[in-house]
């Protein structure tokens, strides 16, 4: 029974892919979620797999190609099985013809090959129409998943066995069931099972550094939506009329980074596992400001406000050809030193493309840092449906008057973007209020 | 709050709902003079005489036909049946007529009649009377079928049945009538056909029962308190139309869901229940689902075989365990 090899949606928002490298030759026996070939997607390099069993006789897209999503670009079947009919116009007509002698004549000259119908059958039972994946929404939208050998297959002809309800909660969590040992009958994972591995942060796609993927499962209860109240719509209205479609303002404040630079100087000094950036300690302050103020943490939806009660930040990094804004999911809740190594691995593995499209869906605000390029301090702008991004500026020491004395100090500004359909001046002013709270007592970060 | 039981609950439908409208009449065996079988219609030929209050000869056809009658002339007769086993030889007009009157006449011939009585098993009244008959009612487009398992409910779906425009089966329980619940007599009650009732509330688990076994359920689900496990009890208490929107909602929240009914497996309205979860809750499930029933052979007479094949809480408690992987 032939498979066909499509282009799929790697990302939510792909539309074509280049096929960068196949990984299998023609002739090559594949298994059923065996990677096939790399396929450069709008936002990274992504693995494509096979979802069908054999041989894969035919490569339709030459390396460095593009083709749009759900384009056929090859055919895995039998050894011996007729494919002419499945990959159409690339077969010679005669070919064809005499492929499918029960075809009508007429149908091949008029450039309709008929498709026999075991292949016909075939695409619907063995392959994932590409449409299906377009459709869905970024947060369901998952990558193939790397063929793993299966370890917790139990003599079970490679398949794992997990109930319906475990599928959907590893789907959710991006977590590689392969990897989870079943504990029901016959070895079928089940739920206990899911939120063992989750919890334990085994199984990840990712067999290195732990995926930053979010680490609990998504639910109802990580947000509220409330409605948008008559004044929230006429200053929606309002001010998108005054500018842009997203009316923003932005809030600049200049901070005292003494006592931050102290403590990076102290812990460094404690050895080298206690080292952290200066950018590291700003994403746990705005991640700790942010948990206190929900009300910057949203998302405008439009017909409404939604107010998350996770943080989930964005860091923008800049790529050799653009921009990606991995997200590290939890980061209120996480220790200082899980978002320096976090940080430090996402911005790695985005700048190697390497990104996974849940590690960069799904935040709730956003930081971009310029500092280090010596930039003072400039505006970043809102990544939609975030209503806040902060932009943080170089650190660079300044003479500031203390007590009514001139003295140096260590300052950095940082400006906020605001969205003024949800956040107002006073909002956000009292959102960096906080921040700056944090940063200049930075102890106050590990309370 | 009055406490009485599930008879008086229902004696009190009858009366009520025979104040509230003069055409609802009540017509069976020993009704009447006898005050009923089991002693529903106490005091009602006393109240309303016997033009409402009929005694008829032991011709369940003939009676249930004459019912059909009445109905289709604007009267809102009330069959009782003695227990729905003699039922079966009554099953033509219950199927054939009253079930198909409206659509044979194309909309002309309401059918606003219940036919009401015991049934499923009591004790050790053996083979032929010992049988639940709700898959097979059920299964007839045309008649809506509610099974109180409460006096609450028993009262608020009896008056709901009599004031429906089409054939009702109310289902009731020799084992039943005894059985005592709160009902307020401050206030008219009528529960919507059609409403199932989440009659306990957990999280680790859902039943899905009806009529006699939601006793049982909650019996099952106070046991399992005991040992720490919450479970849902869904009482469906009408079973046709069934409330599917109330089994998704529970099984959503669980995962896991046992099916309990006081019938026989095959082709029961347990597994109509496991349709619509298979159906609308796939992946939800982490188990799948069980059901219990009633042993697939005819009711034993003896004490101890009975037992054996009759559904009951140690065997629900199983199920329970078994969908949450404990056992």
């Amino acid at each position: 029974m032939a498979t066909k090899v499509v282009m799929e949606a790697l990302s939510p928002t792909m539309e074509e892919g280049r096929l960068v490298k196949w990984l299998k030759n023609e002739g090559d026996q594949v298994k059923n979620g065996e990677t096939l070939a790399e396929v450069e997607t709008d936002k990274a390099i992504m693995e494509l797999v096979a979802r069908g069993e054999g041989v894969l006789r035919k490569r339709l897209l030459p390396e460095n190609e593009a083709a749009p999503v759900g384009q056929l670009i090859g055919v895995i079947a039998a050894p011996d099985e007729n494919i002419d009919a499945l990959i159409g116009g690339a077969a010679p007509a005669s070919a064809a013809a005499a492929a499918t002698p029960a075809a009508d004549g007429k149908a091949t000259e008029s450039g309709a090959t008929p498709v026999p119908k075991a292949a016909a059958q075939s695409q619907g039972e063995a392959s994932t129409p590409p449409q299906e994946k377009v459709a869905a929404p970024p947060t369901t939208a998952q990558p193939p998943r790397p063929a793993a050998p299966a370890p917790a297959a139990g003599g079970n002809g490679g398949r794992t066995r997990s109930s319906p309800l475990a599928r959907r909660m590893a789907s959710e969590s991006g977590l590689d069931l392969q990897a989870v040992q079943g504990s029901g009958p016959g070895g079928r994972i089940i739920k206990r099972d899911v939120e063992a591995a989750v919890a334990s942060g085994a199984g990840g796609r990712d067999s290195g550094v732990g995926p930053p993927a979010a680490t609990r499962t998504a639910s109802a209860e990580d947000f509220r939506d409330v409605a948008l109240t008559q004044i929230r719509k006429t200053i929606a209205r309002r001010l998108s009329e005054s500018i842009g479609p997203i009316p923003t303002f932005y809030l600049t404040a200049e901070f005292d980074m003494e006592r931050v630079a102290e403590m990076r100087t102290a812990m460094a000094a404690l050895g080298d596992e206690f080292k952290v950036s200066f950018n590291d300690i700003v994403l746990k302050a705005v991640a700790t400001a942010l948990a206190q103020h929900p009300e910057v943490n949203a998302h405008w939806l439009g017909d409404k406000i939604r107010y998350f009660n996770r943080v989930h930040l964005g860091m923008a990094v800049a790529i050799d050809d653009g921009l990606i804004t991995p997200v590290i999911f939890d980061a209120d809740e996480k220790r200082m030193s899980e978002i320096s190594r976090e940080s430090r691995e996402l911005a790695k593995r985005a700048r190697e493309r390497k990104l996974k499209p849940e590690e960069y869906t799904g935040s709730t605000f956003s930081v971009s840092n310029l500092g280090m390029f010596g930039i003072d301090q400039f505006t970043a702008i809102i990544n939609p449906p975030e209503v806040g991004i902060l932009a943080i500026g170089a650190l660079e020491e300044k003479a500031v008057v203390i007590d009514g004395a001139v003295t140096t100090r260590k300052r950095m500004r940082v400006t906020m973007s605001c969205d003024h359909r949800v956040v107002d001046g006073a909002l956000g002013a009292k959102f960096l209020q906080t921040l700056r709270r944090l940063i200049e007592n930075p102890l106050m970060l590990v309370y | 709050m009055p406490v009485i039981t599930y008879r008086d609950a229902l004696n009190q439908a009858l009366r009520e709902e025979m104040q509230r409208d003069d055409r609802v009449f009540l017509m069976g065996e020993e009704v009447a003079v006898y005050q009923g079988a089991y002693k529903v219609s106490k005091g009602l030929l006393q109240e309303f005489g016997e033009m409402r209050v009929v005694d008829t000869p032991i011709t369940e056809l003939g009676f249930a036909g004459v019912g059909v009658g009445a109905a289709m002339v604007g009267l809102r007769p009330v069959i009782e049946f003695m227990t729905w086993n003699f039922a079966l030889l009554a099953i033509d007009q219950v199927v054939n007529s009253a079930a198909k009157m409206l659509y044979m006449s194309g909309g002309q011939y309401n059918m606003p009649m219940v036919f009401r009585g015991p049934n499923g098993a009591a004790l050790q009244l053996s083979a032929q009377h010992s049988q639940a008959w709700e898959s097979w009612l059920a299964h007839i487009p045309g008649l809506k079928v509610v099974a109180p398992g409460t006096p609450y409910d028993a009262k608020g779906l009896l008056k709901s049945a009599i004031r429906d425009d089409n054939p009702v089966i109310v289902l009731e329980g020799e084992m039943l009538y005894n059985t005592k619940g709160e009902v307020p007599d401050n206030e008219e009650i009528v529960i919507p056909i059609g409403k199932a009732e989440l009659k306990r509330e957990g999280e680790h688990a859902s039943i899905i029962t009806h009529g006699k076994m939601a006793l049982t359920a909650m019996q099952v689900a106070d046991q399992l308190a005991k040992q720490g496990i919450n479970i849902d009890v869904v009482d469906l208490r009408t079973i046709r139309p069934m409330d599917v929107e109330a089994i998704t909602t529970s099984v959503r929240k669980t995962n896991r869901a046992v099916v309990l009914e006081e019938g026989w497996e095959i082709c029961g309205v347990g597994a109509q229940v496991v349709d619509y979860i298979q159906r609308e809750c796939f992946d939800d499930l982490d188990a799948p689902v069980v059901r219990v029933h009633q042993a697939d052979v005819p009711m034993p007479y003896a004490k101890n075989l009975e037992r054996a094949a009759k559904p009951d809480a140690a065997k629900a408690i199983a199920a329970v365990k078994k969908v949450m992987y404990l056992e």
